[in-house]
């Protein structure tokens, strides 16, 4: 039964698991380099490793392509995932439940601490969004503010604050010796300090983050490459939806 | 190489255009100093090294001067001054302006003619600086000389300088001609420029003179050794822009990334800092005889790059009057383009060979800088090698002057070491393979890549003519440029702005000016 459930690397045949690798190594090209070479793959569970290409990239290193079978398998059963929550949903159906709520809902987005790169807030929050999907600025759902990039965590807060934010979208691009993990971190901090973490949506986004590390640093939800507006609209609009209901439940 | 048919008489309307919009902007400039361009000025006299935390003197001189107001005399008054009263040396009176008794206000008594005369040598040894290291940088290039076009240019950003030698050189190895070493990302909000040599920073590592020198070394290093010119490039840029043109001149950089609109757009800064700014970092330059790369490239990561693209043409324009007015010749404006059209469009291709073959015709004697595909790149890294070839062919075909190389890994990291090596090795390969290419067809007249470049240089003059009637300044505002939209007061570095006095005094752009 279980086996049915291991995965391995699919090149040519079942369960051969046939994988590439590449990367270079301190040492120029020679006989001795290629077994080297070898070796660096055999310890990373490749069997008959083959080195196909050894190539001098700099006055001291060697570059190397390898192929081999990899001895390694994954059990699916093992797998836990933290789900976003959210039902993907179309346009005219975020639409249509942002005229239930009967306001607009507020999203204040910025890239903060001392990365400069707007690429991933733009392409969410900008009216000219991305591939094709038109950003939150262009629903009547949604109130977006781009603060764009180089916000420190004070000012964002303060900002958020001011416009009364459902959501806060931060952008990280640079993850460098994990600076993205200490200002998001910092940020939650800050919005706990101040007392209004509960009453926000926290949503963190960049090429290196997915649900799980935003989860393991107090954001609700976390979206990696490739995020289209759509689906980032569809999960601020159903967690504000929901939210309101459970706010408004017990009064009534 | 095959030629496109251009409306010569359009494209000079649209110099014409430019030239005006900018001669407009001269006399803001003209009226205004900032504490960047003053703080410069300092540096060139020789008013170096900074406290225990780090902060440079110039800023320390600087920041005192402008607290008592006295910005709008110019620094170079207040040295000159100090000499001419009996200061044994500029650093002296540096220090003893920054730090000693509050410093008398400038009055009618003050003798301009001894001021003036106190700062002839140290003027002059300035300019000395500038020119012996361009001395120096012309016998070591005509030595070893350079490689063909187009020219292959990398960038290394580790944070560390001493890795990125190492990733210097080993590009230089590998075939890069150029190699520019990414500014940490926090930078060009900073209004000082740190000393020493650095090893931590994200994104890339802080441009300091002794940063440069490091780079420098390396670079003369591998050079000499494989016989063949590796050209050294960092940014002036941000609110330091002339303050780091000012060190790339004397550390012997032999391009800029230099950009009279770029701070506005991208990094909010104010409009008239970046353009005193610019002004002044562009007299440096172009006494030192340094490239400029301009910014272009960067309208198309914000703004579509099909709907966009005569965006893109306009500002090159302009950006040449500015580089005119501030002396700098054709063959130093490094104007920037890039290959940004999402590649799954129908001859995506045909569209980025137009622009491409329109701006090298344009500008035919600039040495021209194209920049890779990095918007749609994704995590496919084999994909994505295939569509900088695609780049690489385009390049190669229509005679860019400058390539900045994609790198495959664009949307995943900073570039390792395997990453340009496996770069360079696919350029050098389309390069050669492709070189005479172009001088084997001709363009088809009424062909789809002849319409569209029609079409970017019409939208250009149209757009050119919009903003000569209501200025760049109201331009900006309205978001002409990248889509993004500034004002004349708001902005960073807008509190760094003075206006100048009668008796503003600062003979080393004096004579940049008086060169021409």
């Amino acid at each position: 039964m279980s086996e049915k459930n291991l995965l391995r690397a699919y090149g040519d045949r079942e369960g051969d698991g046939m994988v590439q690798l590449s990367f270079t190594l301190a040492i120029l090209p020679s006989d001795r380099a290629r077994e080297a070479a070898k070796r660096f793959a055999e310890a990373h569970g490749l069997k008959n490793p083959l080195v196909v290409a050894m190539e001098q990239a700099s006055p001291e290193h060697s570059y190397f392509v390898v192929y081999g079978h990899s001895t390694h398998s994954v059990d699916l059963d093992a797998i836990h995932v933290e789900e976003l929550g959210a039902q993907a949903l179309g346009r005219d159906e975020i639409e249509a439940l942002g005229k239930k709520l009967g306001r607009k809902i507020v999203v204040v987005g910025a890239c903060t601490g001392s990365d400069a790169h707007t690429v991933g807030i733009d392409a969410i929050l900008n009216y000219k969004g991305f591939r094709g999907e038109k950003g939150l600025e262009s629903y009547k759902a949604f109130d977006a503010h781009n603060l764009g990039a180089q916000v420190e965590n004070t000012e964002l807060a303060q900002r958020a604050r001011a416009l009364g934010a459902d959501a806060i979208l931060v952008s990280q691009i640079i993850t460098q010796r994990d600076c993205h993990k200490e200002n998001g971190r910092a940020l939650v901090e800050l919005l706990e300090k101040q007392g209004w973490r509960d009453r926000v949506l926290l949503l963190f986004g960049g090429p290196r983050i997915d649900n799980k590390l935003a989860r393991s640093i107090g954001f609700d939800a976390g979206f990696g490459t490739g995020t289209t507006p759509t689906e980032v609209a569809a999960y601020i609009v159903q967690q504000v939806s929901e939210r309101e209901t459970s706010r408004q439940a017990p009064k009534m | 190489m095959a030629r496109l048919t251009v409306d010569t008489a359009k494209v000079e309307r649209c110099r014409a255009l430019a030239a005006g919009i900018a001669r407009d902007v001269q006399s803001t400039i003209d009226a205004h100093t900032t504490v960047g361009l003053e703080r410069t000025v300092a540096r060139a006299y020789g008013v170096e090294g900074a406290d225990g935390d780090g902060t440079p003197l110039s800023n320390a001189l600087i920041d005192r001067l402008h607290k008592q107001d006295f910005i709008g005399f110019g620094v170079a008054y207040f040295l000159g001054r100090a000499l001419a009263r009996g200061a044994q040396s500029i650093q002296e009176a540096a220090e003893q302006l920054a730090f000693g008794a509050a410093i008398v206000a400038p009055s009618d008594r003050d003798d301009v003619t001894a001021i003036r005369a106190a700062l002839t040598g140290p003027t002059e040894a300035a300019l000395a600086r500038i020119d012996d290291a361009k001395k120096e940088r012309s016998a070591m290039r005509s030595r070893l000389g350079t490689g063909p076009l187009p020219l292959k240019y990398v960038i290394v950003a580790t944070g560390n300088i001493h890795d990125d030698a190492t990733q210097a050189k080993a590009a230089a190895f590998a075939g890069a001609d150029i190699v520019a070493v990414i500014r940490a990302t926090a930078q060009s909000l900073l209004d000082y420029v740190p000393e020493g040599p650095t090893t931590e920073g994200f994104g890339g590592t802080f441009a300091t003179q002794e940063n440069f020198k490091i780079i420098r070394r390396a670079l003369d290093e591998i050079s000499t050794g494989l016989g063949r010119y590796v050209q050294q490039t960092n940014y002036s840029s941000g609110l330091c822009m002339s303050e780091i043109a000012w060190m790339a001149a004397v550390e012997r950089l032999d391009m800029l990334l230099n950009d009279a609109m770029y701070g506005i757009l991208f990094r909010d800064i104010n409009m008239v800092r970046t353009f005193v700014d610019q002004y002044f970092s562009r007299r440096i330059i172009a006494r030192s005889g340094i490239i400029i790369n301009t910014g272009e490239d960067n309208y198309l990561t914000t703004a579509d790059a099909v709907e966009r693209a005569h965006t893109v043409l306009a500002s090159q324009f302009i950006n040449e009057a500015f580089a005119i007015r501030a002396g700098l010749p054709v063959e130093l404006m490094g104007l920037g383009h890039a290959y940004e059209i999402d590649p799954w469009i129908e001859d995506s291709f045909l569209l980025e060979v137009a622009q491409a073959q329109l701006i090298r015709q344009v500008f035919d004697r600039h040495p021209i800088k194209w920049m890779p595909p990095t918007k749609f790149k994704t995590g496919d890294i084999f994909h994505s090698h295939v569509h900088d070839a695609m780049f690489n062919l385009a390049g190669v075909m229509t005679g860019q002057s400058i390539e900045l190389l994609g790198m495959f890994s664009e949307a995943i990291h900073t570039p390792l070491l395997m990453d340009r090596y496996l770069s360079l090795k696919a350029a050098k390969y389309i390069f050669n393979t492709a070189r005479h290419f172009a001088d084997e067809f001709e363009w088809k007249p009424d062909g789809k890549i002849a319409l569209r470049a029609k079409e970017i240089l019409d939208n250009a003059e149209t757009l050119l003519l919009e903003v000569d009637k209501q200025s760049i300044w109201t331009s900006i505002a309205n978001g002409v440029f990248a889509d993004v939209k500034r004002t004349r007061t708001g902005g960073k570095g807008y509190a760094g702005v003075v206006k100048r006095e009668p008796s503003y005094t600062n003979p080393i752009l004096d004579v940049l000016e008086a060169a021409e």
